[in-house]
Formats: structure tokens, sequence, C-alpha cells
């Protein structure tokens, strides 16, 4: 009997370039505290965003993921044709069907790369980057992109004081490679299906359909997710570092998913980095923009030169799910 | 040895005011967390959590919302001490 051909191509990857996209209307506090009875210093002091950059109704999803996936490919130095997988992280795609992905693909060139979705909320992207390095390694792609994409501008209600008020819009992007050296380490991720209520959604679109509900926007609990996305996640952040063999202070950035200053804030302070490890706060005027979170924020401290090439960044997505992944990578 | 009401009550301003700011002895029995001490609820549960490290208690979520009270906090982490 043959046996079959299963080898492992490349031992080692690494991201070669992220790709950025952004909501072009910069919304204010002062925009959206009337409806929620607050004010400008109250989402400030709670949340540490002074804006949030949404889409208007004219700029899609798709029209944000291109932006940025056509950035990360012009910068990485690759074909778009050379890439075998397109991982679109999202949970804001209008469409049950098909993808995000595949409509992606066709769009910036990678005509006929295999290409799905991934539904894993604030933590997608780390998810998808764990998927572009497995698929890799494995032989079943050459050059991976991931981005994560969200429009959470069509799931938000302006009267809602648990969620809605923090969220923007935006894609960030990356493309996966084969690699000489060690460029993403091992990921730690996992999930809490037993809290799947604490961040979701306020119904279901059959509900919606059948009249039971209004149309269905994002809620959280927030004072369990706060301590489960500090405390909780934090152990899985110091698993990441030891499986990546790293200490902290061998660190240039921490990318936690930007979901509220506080959080960052208090994460950083439970992990006890050095001052030399900069801590990513692109929600300051951004907002949280769930899977695009990880990279955009990324992308800005390379951009502003706040990080260099070749440093290593602790990137850990967390949300609804709830979901988590986090993993260590070599900034490209 | 289980602590007093009164050792709870000391340990439980100082983690306030590490918390918040606010003076140790502003921290009394009768005093609410959010109205009298206006403190939000994302300090109230980095409070909590602290409060389940310093005295050995567990504090679940769905308890956090009946500790309106400084009084409140105070009780549940003295009957409920391991």
């Amino acid at each position: 009997m043959k046996t079959l051909n299963q080898t492992p191509q490349t031992p080692y990857t690494r991201i070669y370039a992220l790709g950025a996209s952004r909501g072009e209307i910069s919304v204010s506090n002062d925009d959206v505290a009337g409806p929620i009875d607050s004010s400008d210093e109250w989402i400030r002091q709670r949340t540490g965003i002074v804006t949030r950059k949404r889409a208007g109704k004219d700029r899609s999803l798709m029209d944000m993921s291109r932006e940025a996936a056509n950035e990360a490919i012009s910068k990485a130095g690759i074909f778009p044709s050379e890439i075998d997988a397109v991982i679109v992280a999202t949970i804001t795609f209008p469409y049950a069907t098909p993808s995000a992905a595949t409509l992606l693909a066709e769009e910036v060139g990678a005509k006929g790369a295999a290409a799905f979705d991934i539904s894993a909320a604030c933590a997608g992207y780390c998810y998808g980057i764990a998927q572009a390095d497995s698929l890799i390694r494995s032989g079943a792609a050459k050059y991976v992109l991931v981005v994560g994409a969200e429009k959470l501008s069509d799931f938000i209600s302006p009267t809602d004081r648990s969620i809605s008020f923090l969220l923007g819009d935006g894609a960030g992007a990356a493309v996966v490679g084969p690699s000489d050296h060690p460029g993403i380490s091992a990921t730690v991720w996992g999930s809490d299906g037993g809290n799947w209520d604490k961040v979701g959604m306020t119904g279901s679109i059959t509900d919606y359909r059948d009249g039971k509900t209004e149309w269905p926007t994002l809620i959280q609990e927030g004072q369990s997710v706060f301590r489960w996305a500090v405390w909780e996640m934090v152990k899985v952040a110091k698993e990441a570092l030891e499986a990546s063999g790293l200490e902290p202070e061998d660190l240039a950035a921490l990318v936690t998913h930007q979901a509220n200053v506080r959080i960052i804030d208090e994460f950083a302070k439970q992990l006890a980095l050095p001052e030399s490890v900069v801590v990513a706060k692109d929600i300051v005027d951004t907002g949280n923009t769930s899977a695009a979170s990880i990279p955009l924020a990324m992308h800005r401290l390379l951009a502003e030169g706040q990080v260099k090439s070749g440093g290593y960044a602790l990137e850990i997505g967390f949300g609804a799910g709830l979901a988590y992944a986090a993993q260590v990578v070599e900034l490209p | 040895m289980a602590l007093s009401e009164q050792d709870v009550l000391a340990g439980l301003a100082e983690l306030v005011n590490d918390e918040t700011g606010i003076a140790a002895d502003a921290v009394q029995m009768d005093k609410s967390f959010t109205d009298d001490l206006d403190i939000d609820s994302i300090s109230m549960m980095t409070i909590v959590v602290n409060a389940e490290d310093k005295f050995g208690v567990k504090i679940p979520d769905e308890e956090v919302k009946n500790l309106i009270t400084v009084a409140d906090a105070v009780n549940y982490i003295t009957s409920n001490q391991g």
C-alpha cells in the first residue's frame, strides 16, 4: 500500500505586512452622548474614547476590507495571485452566505484562493493568524491574507448604554507567509460558551423576521466582561508569552483587542510590563472595531514609528463567545 | 482567624483609596458606592477582584450588583470569609 504525501512545507511563518482602513466619519462623544443621557467627560472617563471612526452608508465592510488588503499585499511585495487562502474575521458582514472572503479574494486579485470567514468576534483576527500560520506550515498554503473587518455601526442602538457608543468601523489586513526564522509563536486560544450571553445581540435575525424583536444590535454585560477581559485574559497572555519563550522585557509592544482604555490600562498593569513595552491605544480615536482592532492598532504603532519592524508584539483578542486567542508575532 | 467588621471596613477603604483616590476615612458603612462615593462599574469590579484577593472570598458577578452600600460589601465579605 502506498503512503500519503504529508510533508510540512516550512517550519516557520511571519507577518509580511499590514494594511489598514478606518471609517471616514469621526463621531465625537458629544455626537453619541445625548441618547444615552451622558456626556463627553463621562464617556472619556469610563472608556478613554475621544472619537470613533464610522463608515457612511455608501462605504461597505467590503470596501474597507479591500482597501486594507490592497495595502497589505502591496507592502508585502507579493502578487495577489500568489495568495492561496483568504480569511476574513467578521461578525458584521450582512450576508449569512456567501462569505465575505470569497468576494474579497476575487476583488483583490487572489482569484481562486481558498476563502472563508471566521466568526470569533473580537478574537477573530488572532484566530485568523493562528489558522494562517497552521495552513502555511502544513503546506496547504504559501501566502495567506487575513483580514479583520467590521461595520459595527450597522448593529448599534443609539440608546444602548452597554456597548454601542464604544464602537467604530474599520478593517485591518495581514499577509502571512513562510519565513526562515520564527515569526509567529504558538497560539493560546479557547472559548467559554458558558458565558455565551455576556456579549452578543439583542435578538436573532429570525426573531426580527417574526416581529418578536427590534433590529438586533450589540449588547454586553460590561462589568462581567471587564472582569473576564482583564483577570482571565491576563492569564492567557502570560501563557502565550511563556509559550513564545520570551520574557516581558523582550516585547516591543502589547496589542490587545481595543475594547476600552480602562481594560487596556488594567491589563497592562496586571501584566506588569516594563516601561519599554509600548501599549497600543488606537481605540482613543478609532473606537472599538472588534475583529479589526488589533491589526489597526499594530499598523498604527508601525506607521507612527512607535515600534520597529522586527520587534515582538504580544497580541490578544477576546470577546463575544466568549472566545479568545493570543500569540506573539514579529512586527512586519 | 476571621477578620472583624472593623478590619474588613479598613481593608476595603484601602482598596477603594488605591483604585479611586477617595480618602479612606470617607468610606463609611452607610455610603453608597455609586451615589455617595461616585465609583463607576469598572472601578467597582477592580475593587471587587482586589477584595477577593485580600480577604480570600469569592464574590461572583451576580453578587456584585447587590453590593450597593459599603455595609453590603463588608457584611458579604465578613460572612463569606474562608
